[in-house]
């Protein structure tokens, strides 16, 4: 998930407004798991119950053919609406949960196609109407079939889905729980070798991993909202934020290299900024862009920063995108004891307040 | 001594906050492995007086605590003694975290796991994410509560499975708000630290990518599947192959350096980089190192030690020469220091370390670590 990033202000300005026109809507609740049985089903019933218990007006408006017992528990004590059916396939009965306009709506397995001759296609654009009509709504959904993520699912289970929804619809989630179960790697399973066993634990674990990670993003997201509604400006988001300051001159690619690498360990975010100078050298404007393009080609996002003072410039942007590792380069010629005194190094060091500096070698 | 035995397995379940229900997940995992035919034992549980776990736990063997008199007052704590001469196979004890009366055999909780592992005996723990020790600074700056029962990094990574434990910040404060979780007066006094919105918000974030971290660490250990894309990242053919990283914390009498510590150890710990901690004295010998300096080069070195790094005290004249002198024998490839204190001297008139290092760190990356304020 290397390539989310933190909105700009002038998203989150939409955001707000879009939250403020949200008033009236339905909140939304979603359990995310990684696979099949980690209990997703059960711990949005297990909410509905509690929720009918305390007085709330719950029904179920979709639920999985189910075999456990708790899960067939915690249906007999919750009202239901049936399902449709079209051509003998099962669809969520929208309009009668709309008649019948219960506080919460608990909908099984957002990602659901519905069956040609629907109104929706899929059971997420259901959910949207209903949360659009004030209905709450409750649901599980897998990582394997959310839009994004699918192509990098597929090449740890090598199943390929059809069913999906954005991840745009679980970020603007009210709350999203993640469902952590980690697989039972202990016993072997039947008729399958040790080598298939290992390579099923790595393949949850991978999947497993992807879903903890997709929660932290939506969180992160909650909380920049949560900061930017509250007039806060603090840095404290858990993701760390790498911003490459480059030059014409700099060695860019080791920076860029290990500003990659560290963003990947820590699942954070990658920035390679320019200031830009006015009337640039033709071979230094060649050697900027042929950074820049490295930048890119490493999945970095790329800013040209504005402003007369560089150092100014980068600090205001770090501050801003709650950077939280600011790497620049210095070069060591004769004098450098002085030179780096007062330097934009120094500025940089002395300006970055909560980030760290990262100084490398030219 | 006990017989040579595989030592038992960890489980911790990862929280962000008290009331999150870690310790009513695990008694369902005891009720569970208990009706396979598990032999499950609770060796200490804390009820904090909340209904629906205090209910979780019948059925469930419970291993007395131990009374123990400190001061005049009584405590009680774990009975690992008697958890021993039980000998289950599988032992639930809350609160990994949880720091030992003085007088106990062992200073932490987390010290008596131990002893239960390394006698073959499965536990499953409790405890949530401000106590990391790698994550002190950054709990302070989210919360402005500096948490002192803290739990060596390398503790929880020795933990075979690490399941978080999630639950929404809105459910939690209403069950705050509903009196489930904590007494009113507690509840009062919470809402005023942890629980606030912004703050649990941000450590349950730092939660889920902990336990992301958790998990991935011990992906090494199991099959690779077919895909090369196993990895977070596709590693394109033009990155080079990852270098071999070594990190050098640069340790000072300041306290500061609890900071630097713990944040070049994390780097380290994620960049899966070898770690040293250096701290440089002028002095021919380190006995006349005045005192109050000693003791506390000493304090920060041992606590480097307890992080599992590797901590020397080195004499030198110079000590951004000794340094580097040290990091190139060693194959460092980036230094960590602290960030130089604002004085009231111009700047131009001060030797500053942070220029001398960066002026001889010619092969190397210097990393000056921000201080962590309170916004």
């Amino acid at each position: 998930m290397g390539t989310t990033r933190r909105p700009t202000p002038d998203e989150m300005l939409r955001l707000i407004q879009a939250e403020e026109e949200g008033r009236a809507r339905g909140r939304l609740k979603v359990f995310l798991g990684y696979a099949s049985g980690v209990g997703k089903s059960f711990r949005m019933l297990d909410e509905g119950r509690r929720r009918k218990e305390r007085g709330e007006d719950v029904v179920i408006g979709a639920i999985q053919p189910q075999t456990s017992d708790e899960v067939a528990d915690c249906i007999r004590k919750l009202e239901v609406v049936p399902l449709l059916f079209i051509d003998q396939k099962p669809v969520m009965d929208v309009p009668a949960i709309l008649k019948r306009h219960p506080r919460v709506c608990l909908v099984d397995g957002l990602a659901y196609d519905n069956p040609p001759g629907s109104t929706n296609l899929s059971r997420w654009e259901d959910v949207r109407d209903l949360l659009a009509a004030g209905v709450s709504v409750i649901t599980t959904i897998n990582i394997q079939y959310i839009a994004e993520l699918g192509p990098r699912v597929e090449k740890i289970t090598h199943k390929h889905v059809t069913q999906s929804v954005p991840r745009s619809f679980l970020y603007n989630a009210d709350e999203i729980v993640v469902v952590d179960a980690p697989p039972d790697t202990t016993s072997q399973g039947e008729g399958t070798t040790a080598e298939e066993d290992s390579a099923r634990a790595r393949m949850l674990s991978e999947l497993r991993e992807i879903a903890l990670l997709l929660a932290a993003d939506v969180v992160d997201h909650q909380l920049e909202s949560y900061l930017r509604r509250n007039g806060l400006s603090t840095t404290f988001g858990a993701q760390e934020r790498i911003l490459v300051c480059v030059t014409p001159r700099a060695n860019a690619r080791p920076m860029i290299d290990s500003g990659r690498r560290n963003a990947d360990r820590f699942h954070g975010e990658l920035i390679v900024a320019h200031v830009r100078q006015p009337k640039m050298r033709p071979d230094y404007q060649a050697a900027l862009e042929s950074h820049l393009a490295y930048a890119r080609k490493m999945d970095a996002q790329v800013e040209i920063l504005e402003g007369d003072e560089a150092v100014d410039a980068i600090l205001t942007f770090a501050r801003e995108r709650g950077v939280t590792q600011i790497f620049v380069g210095h070069s060591l010629e004769k004098g450098w004891l002085q030179r780096l005194r007062g330097s934009h190094v120094d500025r940089i060091i002395r300006g970055a307040d909560g980030m760290d500096v990262r100084v490398f070698p030219h | 001594m006990q017989p040579t035995q595989p030592r038992g397995k960890l489980k911790v379940f990862l929280g962000y906050a008290a009331g999150v229900g870690k310790t009513y997940q695990m008694l369902s995992e005891a009720h569970e492995l208990k009706r396979k035919g598990h032999d499950v034992v609770v060796g200490y549980f804390e009820p904090h007086g909340r209904q629906d776990t205090i209910a979780r736990t019948e059925g469930l063997e419970m291993i007395p605590r131990r009374r123990v008199e400190y001061r005049g007052t009584a405590f009680e704590e774990m009975d690992t003694a008697a958890i021993l001469a039980r000998h289950p196979e599988v032992a639930v004890v809350d609160e990994f975290p949880h720091t030992n009366v003085p007088g106990s055999e062992r200073a932490k909780r987390w010290q008596d796991v131990d002893v239960l592992l390394d006698a073959g005996i499965d536990v499953l723990t409790t405890m949530n994410i401000q106590h990391l020790e790698s994550l002190n600074d950054h709990v302070w700056q989210i919360s402005g509560v500096r948490v002192r029962e803290t739990i060596p990094d390398w503790v929880v990574q020795q933990a075979d499975q690490v399941v978080m434990v999630d639950l929404a910040p809105e459910a939690l404060l209403n069950r705050l708000l509903r009196g489930v979780v904590y007494s009113p007066e507690r509840a009062k006094k919470a809402l005023e630290n942890f629980f606030q919105e912004s703050t649990l918000v941000a450590l349950r974030e730092l939660a889920l990518r902990q336990a992301a971290h958790e998990v991935e660490f011990r992906q090494d250990g199991l099959n690779a599947t077919q895909s090369a894309g196993s990895g977070p990242q596709q590693p394109s053919e033009e990155i080079p192959a990852p270098r071999v990283e070594r990190i050098l914390i640069h340790v000072t009498p300041d306290p500061s350096t609890a900071m630097v510590i713990r944040r070049g150890k994390r780097m380290a710990d994620y960049l899966h980089a070898d770690c040293f901690a250096v701290a440089v004295h002028k002095q021919a010998d380190a006995e006349s190192v005045p005192a109050p300096e000693r003791e506390a080069l000493e304090r920060h070195l041992n606590f480097a030690r307890n992080l599992h790094i590797e901590a020397r005290l080195l004499q030198g004249d110079d000590v951004a020469e000794t340094l580097l002198e040290f990091a190139r024998l060693n194959g460092v490839t980036q230094l960590f220091l602290a960030r130089p204190q604002e004085h009231r001297v111009p700047a131009f008139l001060r030797r500053n370390l942070v220029h001398e290092v960066v002026a001889l760190a010619r092969d190397m990356q210097v990393t000056i670590v921000a201080e962590r304020k309170r916004g």
